[in-house]
């Protein structure tokens, strides 16, 4: 399957700089482009962008929150940006950035001349910035953008204005931009393998990409049928969610986690594979167990579809119930274990350095497994009563999310920015970068374990006395965190100017996989001619 | 068994203290010193939030243990095996024995947790052989309590005084945990919680009695708690239910058997004297005095105390035509609601209260009708509903 219709003689198109005289220029070469390392880059500028947008809107919840009482928004401001902060951070700007990794990568490891589906990736991008306008703009209509948390709950959900409808439609169609994307990915990666890289032979973020692509497929629709569903409760009479018409409010819910408990898979399992490429590269030997990572991720993805009710332990479940979802759910620990057991047993015995890439590879490592740990306290039904809709649940998805997810991103980042732009990046920038993030990430979200465990429910705009100093130092740390990431911008656009060393081939000594073996930055049409794996 | 369940606790709260100071420990490191830190659980008053409480304890000691001995060896590793001290990497990898042993043994320690958190959730779901239940409603935004087995029933608002949120006056210490009317409880008696809603989701918890169970519309939930401690225990609503959902406590005195007596027979001759004689004529101050502590306690989280609402969420009644228009259509909403909105029915309100409540609207403000709604009219309307 050849990707991209070729009309030059072979011998024409070693010399790839050719290419870019049929090409659009300026604006209208990204809005037509159907080059995955254009799209890759739109991607990743685009969740970069929303990754500041939400953030703003988490300065100004931390803001408010500095102390107690009502100072600088109103509760129903409050609640739309806990709401949006939520829907931009995950639709706008960790799943986007993943599907970033793979537009650049996927095709660049598996010696591939690009997406399967060419124009098709154009239009799984292009889809996202209206969504992103949607949502953002919906605090302009009447009755603000939706509060009713990120989840969106009937029937807080059906009460609430037009900016509920905003946030449906966006939901759509970024579940639609989602499902294409991951149609190309799992097509690319099944179709245009070059010759000899068998599936156990592929690299561990092809695999982890390819499993999440699935993940995909089997849940937007959910997701698009539980928000269809409030859409229709809300303008078209029907009940699904209503007591009195026969629904129950509850089934939103299962229907939500049955999506949302594989959601967080989704943006966890590419950043395992960003991470198991990182370590060994830095450790400079391979990856401990490359068979087992592969089965643990595949285990992880299949539990994920049967833990969904954990997230509603407080619903009022019979105790065959909360036992059978506590069950299922500690076991994800199992597969966990495994790939954190083998991360560990790559970096034992290997020689190591410790560039901003592992860095951020360590600081994931180290933050995630404590994530790992109060998920492993949520899972246990009798803690997680006392726990459930407090900040200790805040604090456990921002130590996955954040210093997993993101912390792998930034990894990834540094890790292929050389690649990408040719030039390295300021290994300075990168380290303060790191370190500022790891300290001020820890100072925000750690005291947060302890305001949930004295009871502070989350989702609240004041509080009561004895939550007062936690609550200021997160706030510090909050600040401290976001300012630190105006260090990376600088660092990228370091290295989008070309200002540093230029970059070579294979910057990394240890580093293994295909896109190492062409040129710095990567030449807009690569492996025109598949390489082979031995 | 009783030596030993006190040997259990004892080792419980050691574990516990020695958790306080590595928490302690871990707050003084950036050198801040606070006069309050919370940072555990609070301190339980049942038996069930007593086995969430040594749970919680449990696993924090296993997750420390496991925490020190996988970074030990990340870090042992950090520091040994690094480029810069000249460790040459070791090429080794797959080995599915090393794979076996660290699948099968985190299985076993989940076993380990499993076994005690089972326990507790059989016994948490036994809500047989109750000895008092009391019906939970939760409102936007304040918790409704009804005794079912003695006929009455109140409601718990926030008592918080404004100009404390609005940072005007010094906030008191239990700002934002204290209502006008707790619920009360006697001591040591099981007492079952069946909790509904009557709008949209909220949760009732109470930290100390490890009870939390959410609040759905149109579904009755229940749980119990039997508490072991006079006292009072706050809480706060769990779930989010709109605009005012921090500002809802949940707030339950626990009192001795006498004082829960004694208490019920207040209650009791408060419904007596309140079931108010309908044909009763009012005059336009008395209502409009009544009218406006009513809308304190229901109407002024949305409608606002200068009945100008909030543009674009909650209407202004101040010139609205329905409170400036025809009586009947008034009363006929204030007792239905209106679906689909965030306005509910208040047909739970007694007849006094709902003409009160509606002649302080109909003369408040700018709306200057002089007309008194009596409470026979509320009745009226009722039976054409």
């Amino acid at each position: 399957m050849s990707a991209i219709p070729h009309d030059h003689a072979v011998g024409h198109a070693a010399d790839h700089h050719d290419d870019h005289g049929h090409h659009p220029t300026g604006i209208m070469r990204w809005i037509t482009t159907t080059n995955h390392k254009d799209i890759g880059t739109l991607y990743l500028l685009f969740s970069l962008t929303m990754f500041f947008v939400g953030g703003c809107m988490a300065l100004t919840i931390r803001a408010e929150l500095f102390q107690p009482g009502l100072q600088i928004v109103h509760p129903e401001f409050f609640n739309s940006l806990t709401t949006l902060h939520g829907l931009i951070m995950i639709f706008g700007a960790i799943m986007p950035a993943a599907v970033g990794f793979a537009n650049w990568q996927v095709p660049l490891m598996i010696g591939a001349p690009d997406m399967a589906f060419a124009r098709m990736n154009n239009w799984s991008f292009w889809l996202l910035p209206p969504a992103a306008l949607m949502l953002v703009g919906s605090f302009f209509v009447p009755g603000g953008a939706a509060a009713g948390g990120w989840t969106l709950y009937p029937p807080l959900s059906v009460q609430a204005g037009m900016g509920m409808d905003l946030t449906i439609f966006a939901v759509h169609i970024m579940g639609a931009s989602s499902i294409m994307g991951s149609i190309n990915i799992i097509t690319t990666i099944l179709n245009m393998r070059a010759p000899g890289m068998t599936m156990m032979k592929m690299p561990l973020f092809v695999w982890t990409w390819l499993i999440t692509a699935y993940l995909l497929i089997a849940v937007m629709p959910v997701l698009a049928g539980s928000v269809t569903m409030l859409l229709t409760d809300r303008h078209f009479g029907t009940s699904f969610f209503n007591a009195a018409g026969g629904g129950d409010p509850v089934l939103f819910q299962h229907v939500f986690w049955f999506f949302g408990h594989p959601e967080v898979y989704i943006m966890i399992l590419p950043s395992f594979g960003i991470v198991s490429q990182i370590i060994p590269t830095f450790a400079r030997k391979p990856l401990f167990g490359y068979a087992s990572m592969v089965y643990a991720v595949a285990s992880i993805a299949i539990l994920s579809f049967i833990v969904w009710a954990h997230h509603m332990f407080t619903v009022g479940m019979p105790a065959a119930g909360l036992l059978f979802f506590m069950y299922a759910t500690m076991l994800i620990a199992v597969p966990t274990g495994v790939k954190v057991f083998n991360w560990l047993a790559t970096m034992w015995k290997g020689s190591m350095t410790f560039e901003t890439p592992m860095l951020f590879a360590i600081g994931f490592l180290f933050l995630f497994t404590m994530g790992g740990f109060t998920g492993l306290v949520l899972a246990l039904t009798p803690i997680d009563i006392q726990l459930q809709d407090t900040y200790y649940v805040v604090a456990h998805f921002h130590y996955v999310l954040v210093a997993g997810s993101l912390f792998a991103f930034f990894g990834g980042a540094y890790y292929w920015l050389p690649k990408w732009t040719g030039t390295m990046y300021n290994e300075k920038l990168g380290q303060w970068h790191f370190w500022c993030s790891m300290i001020f990430f820890n100072i925000t979200f750690f005291p947060m374990h302890f305001l949930g465990v004295a009871g502070m429910p989350r989702r609240i705009p004041d509080y009561a006395q004895q939550f007062a100093d936690w609550n200021m130092v997160a706030t510090v740390g909050a600040f401290g965190f976001g300012l630190s990431q105006l260090i990376f911008v600088v660092a990228l656009i370091k290295c989008i100017r070309g200002d540093g060393v230029k970059a070579p081939a294979k910057p990394w000594e240890g580093a293994d996989t295909l896109e190492w073996t062409v040129p710095s930055p990567a030449p807009y049409h690569t492996f025109e001619t598949p390489p082979v794996v031995q | 068994m009783v030596r030993n369940q006190w040997e259990h606790r004892a080792l419980t709260r050691m574990l516990a203290k020695g958790r306080a100071g590595l928490a302690a420990l871990a707050a003084l490191a950036p050198g801040m010193a606070f006069a309050r830190l919370e940072y555990d659980l609070q301190p339980p008053v049942t038996p069930i939030a007593q086995q969430m409480y040594d749970l919680n304890v449990y696993i924090f000691w296993i997750c420390v243990i496991i925490f020190c001995a996988v970074f030990g060896v990340m870090f042992y590793s950090i520091f040994k095996h690094r480029k810069s001290v000249g460790h040459k990497a070791v090429q080794f990898h797959e080995n599915t024995t090393v794979e076996i042993i660290w699948t099968v043994i985190p299985f076993l320690i989940l076993l380990g947790m499993a076994w005690p958190a089972t326990k507790t959730i059989l016994a948490m779901r036994d809500t047989s052989a109750s000895d008092i239940t009391i019906k939970v409603t939760g409102y936007q935004w304040k918790w409704g309590y009804d005794y079912i087995q003695d006929g009455f029933g109140f409601y718990s608002n926030l008592s918080t005084p404004l100009a404390q949120i609005e940072n005007r006056e010094k906030k008191g210490d239990n700002y934002l945990l204290e209502v006008d009317q707790p619920m009360v409880v006697p001591i040591g008696a099981k007492v079952r919680i069946l909790v509904t809603a009557g709008d949209v989701l909220h949760s009732w918890s109470v930290p100390a009695f490890g009870v939390k169970q959410d609040a759905i519309p149109g579904f009755v939930r229940d749980t119990w708690f039997k508490a072991e401690k006079v006292g009072t225990y706050r809480g706060q609503c769990s779930e989010l239910c709109g605009k005012e959902h921090g500002f809802m406590p949940v707030v339950v005195e626990v009192k001795s058997k006498e004082d829960y007596a004694a208490w019920v027979a207040v209650q009791k001759t408060k419904v007596a004297a309140a079931a108010d004689d309908p044909s009763k004529v009012w005059t336009v101050a008395d209502l409009t005095a009544k009218g406006a502590e009513i809308y304190a306690a229901n109407c002024v989280a949305c409608h606002q105390a200068n009945g100008k609402g909030v543009p674009g969420a909650f209407p202004a009644l101040d010139g609205s035509k329905i409170v400036t228009g025809p009586l009947p259509a008034q009363i006929a909403l204030v007792l239905a609601g209106k679906p689909g909105t965030a306005m509910p029915a208040w047909k739970q309100l007694s007849n006094a209260d709902i003409a009160a409540v509606i002649t302080y609207t109909r003369n408040s403000w700018g709306n200057h009708t002089g007309e008194a709604v009596q409470p026979a009219q509320v009745v009226a309307a009722r039976k054409e509903q």
